[in-house]
């Protein structure tokens, strides 16, 4: 009987080497979405530069925003952005959480496997589809019949759209995070006698409140993000005024950048063109901020549990 | 004695102990707030129907009437001939860019799940992964912008479907590895365990014991993948997607339409849905909603079939 010698367990050397490949392979699908971050990063970065050596940075908290008369107020953007926003989550934010403590406390499983993935078709539409919804029903029907200063295309028309499209996400989020926390906690609340709301309330919302908070700003961060919705619906085509007034037309980030674009023809001067660099660097600080922080609220309920 | 037959004052001792339990009266909040709950969870839903029969509505003036003259047409300037077929090849060119990315995606989740050894290093691949996803889908349009059709515009010819399929692409990729990572995470060790222990390598192991099992789950996570790259439209814009001036005459499947200016099915409905209310594009835009939806909702569908049929290969 021969003994077993070290070559013996060694492996056999073909497939060793099909492994390492394999390895290897994998690694750098994973590396390459570092190079894709590297490359929004440069591409956003050289443009935003040469903008702020070009342009009178005192026109950013000006009035106006007409990047073809070099007027880069960058105060009127952010702020429709935020009245959009705004207008989102007070939707959102109720519709949203209520549907996700009904399906997660209330809802019987059979209810909760068939209602979910309906809700989940509407995180699936296309924003063009809600952008369309928003001029021939919301902004007609709901927005200019209740408020008769509101123009076709309004703000306002805008934020409920983006509303609608964020409801999903804080559902789904907030679900997750409220069916993460422990049965023990519900049935020690039983227990001590507190009815089903009480239960909910009082002792699953708090314990998972962290995951709320993720779910809002998750929320605001896809809001402020948004593109399609605020192009169609909140009008401006590439200038725009500063105002608070919901239903006025205005420029978000998101729309300006896009209709500036649309717009351009072979004369536009070399600063609208990095114009657009600047407002799209705003936008991915901004929502990157965003993003995570909320990733620090989830990682604390999954800590928690 | 039973309590029930007690009765003081034409009450039974069990409706007086009930009534103290409950604190008089039956749990009125209680039914308030899950009647609150279900108006929220019945707006979302009712959003959904409405959103659809309002949609119809405007397409029912050109569909099913004009359904094959819409999906040959061009897109010329006159509502009643005014078709979407470019959109469409522009649409499938964009889809196939899609999931020719799938196979990279799903190979990163793998290394992730499987290889990555804990340092700082995978965990700064995996931050950055989510972050991507959280990154507005304009920005990568202004990345498509300034890398694909301007820095690499010999490669990709300018502001083409190849351009805006490759930014699409990797639009999606976080959302692959992502869901792609989920599935692959959620396979039993134990089935791991044993084929190491017979002696397989870590590629033989995932190859026949993980891929296989996370199979339903990737497959999922990918087509909804594709059904938010079919719908997506405020990157084409930056990359260069154009509206009503395309003219160009190339066959559905001819290669040589991925070096041309090109449109996208979402393209055109945004492009419509800007004219006004009674111009006939709009309700062209409308129906254009309906093919895209269609397509969305039979890759969908697809996958549900496929998801079963390999869950069900699992037992």
């Amino acid at each position: 009987m021969a003994a077993i010698t070290i070559d013996d367990l060694r492996g056999n050397p073909r497939r060793l080497r099909k492994e390492a490949v394999v390895k290897n392979v994998f690694r750098s699908a994973a590396g390459l979405s570092i190079l894709i971050s590297i490359g929004i990063v440069l591409a956003l970065i050289g443009r935003t530069w040469s903008f702020v050596g070009e342009v009178d940075l005192g026109t950013l908290w000006g009035d106006n925003w007409a990047p073809r008369s070099d007027q880069f107020s960058l105060k009127a953007l952010l702020t429709s952005t935020a009245v959009v926003t705004g207008i989102a989550m007070i939707i959102a934010t109720p519709l949203g959480l209520g549907s996700a403590i009904y399906l997660s406390e209330y809802a019987k499983p059979g209810v909760r496997r068939t209602l979910k993935p309906i809700l989940e078709v509407l995180a699936g539409i296309p924003s063009v589809v809600i952008g369309f919804f928003c001029v021939s029903f919301i902004s007609p029907n709901l927005v200019q019949r209740f408020f008769d200063s509101a123009g076709t295309f309004s703000l306002a028309a805008a934020g409920v759209g983006v509303g609608i499209l964020t409801i999903p996400l804080i559902a789904s989020v907030s679900e997750d995070a409220m069916r993460s926390v422990p049965r023990e906690l519900r049935e020690a609340s039983y227990g001590l006698g507190a009815r089903k709301i009480t239960t909910s309330v009082k002792v699953v919302l708090p314990a998972a409140v962290s995951g709320l908070v993720a779910a809002f700003i998750l929320a605001v961060s896809r809001a402020i993000g948004e593109t399609m919705v605020v192009l169609l619906a909140a009008g401006s085509a590439n200038a725009s005024q500063f105002s608070t007034n919901p239903f006025d037309e205005g420029l978000t980030m998101t729309a300006a950048i896009a209709s500036q674009v649309r717009g351009s023809d072979a004369a536009v001067s070399q600063s609208v063109v990095d114009s657009l660099y600047f407002v799209g660097f705003t936008l991915f600080a901004i929502t990157l901020i965003l993003n995570v922080v909320a990733e620090r609220f989830v990682r604390r309920v999954r800590q928690a549990y | 004695m039973a309590l029930t037959t007690i009765a003081v004052g034409g009450r039974t001792a069990a409706d007086r102990v009930r009534e103290e339990l409950t604190a008089g009266g039956g749990d009125a909040a209680g039914k308030a707030f899950q009647a609150a709950l279900i108006t929220c969870l019945g707006i979302a839903l009712a959003i959904i129907v409405f959103l659809l029969y309002d949609v119809w509505g405007d397409a029912s003036e050109v569909l099913p009437s004009r359904l094959s003259g819409l999906l040959s047409g061009q897109y010329t300037a006159s509502a009643g001939t005014a078709g979407i077929f470019n959109a469409l090849r522009g649409t499938f060119s964009i889809g196939a860019f899609t999931v020719l990315s799938f196979p990279i995606g799903i190979a990163a989740a793998v290394y992730l799940e499987e290889y990555a050894p804990p340092t700082r290093f995978t965990r700064l691949i995996n931050v950055n992964i989510r972050n991507l996803a959280g990154v507005p889908s304009v920005v990568y349009g202004i990345f498509g912008l300034s890398i694909l059709v301007e820095r690499f515009g010999s490669f990709t010819g300018g502001a083409t479907p190849i351009a805006a399929g490759i930014t699409i692409a990797i639009l999606v990729l976080p959302i692959v590895i992502i869901t792609s990572a989920e599935a692959i995470r959620a396979v039993p060790r134990t089935l791991r365990e044993g084929a190491f222990g017979l002696g397989a390598t870590r590629w033989e192991v995932i190859r026949t014991q993980v891929l296989p099992y996370a199979t339903p789950g990737v497959l999922t996570g990918t087509v909804l993948a594709l059904a938010r790259a079919l719908g997506e439209a405020a990157p084409l814009l930056l990359v260069g997607a154009i509206g009503e001036r395309l003219s160009d005459r190339v066959g559905f499947f001819d290669p040589e339409g991925l070096r041309k200016p090109f449109t996208a099915l979402p393209i055109a409905i945004t492009d419509w849905a800007k004219r006004p209310l009674n111009s006939g594009f709009f309700q062209n835009s409308a129906a254009a909603i309906v093919v895209l939806l269609a397509i969305v909702l039979v890759a969908n569908s697809a996958a549900i079939v496929l998801r079963n049929r390999f869950e069900k290969k699992r037992g």
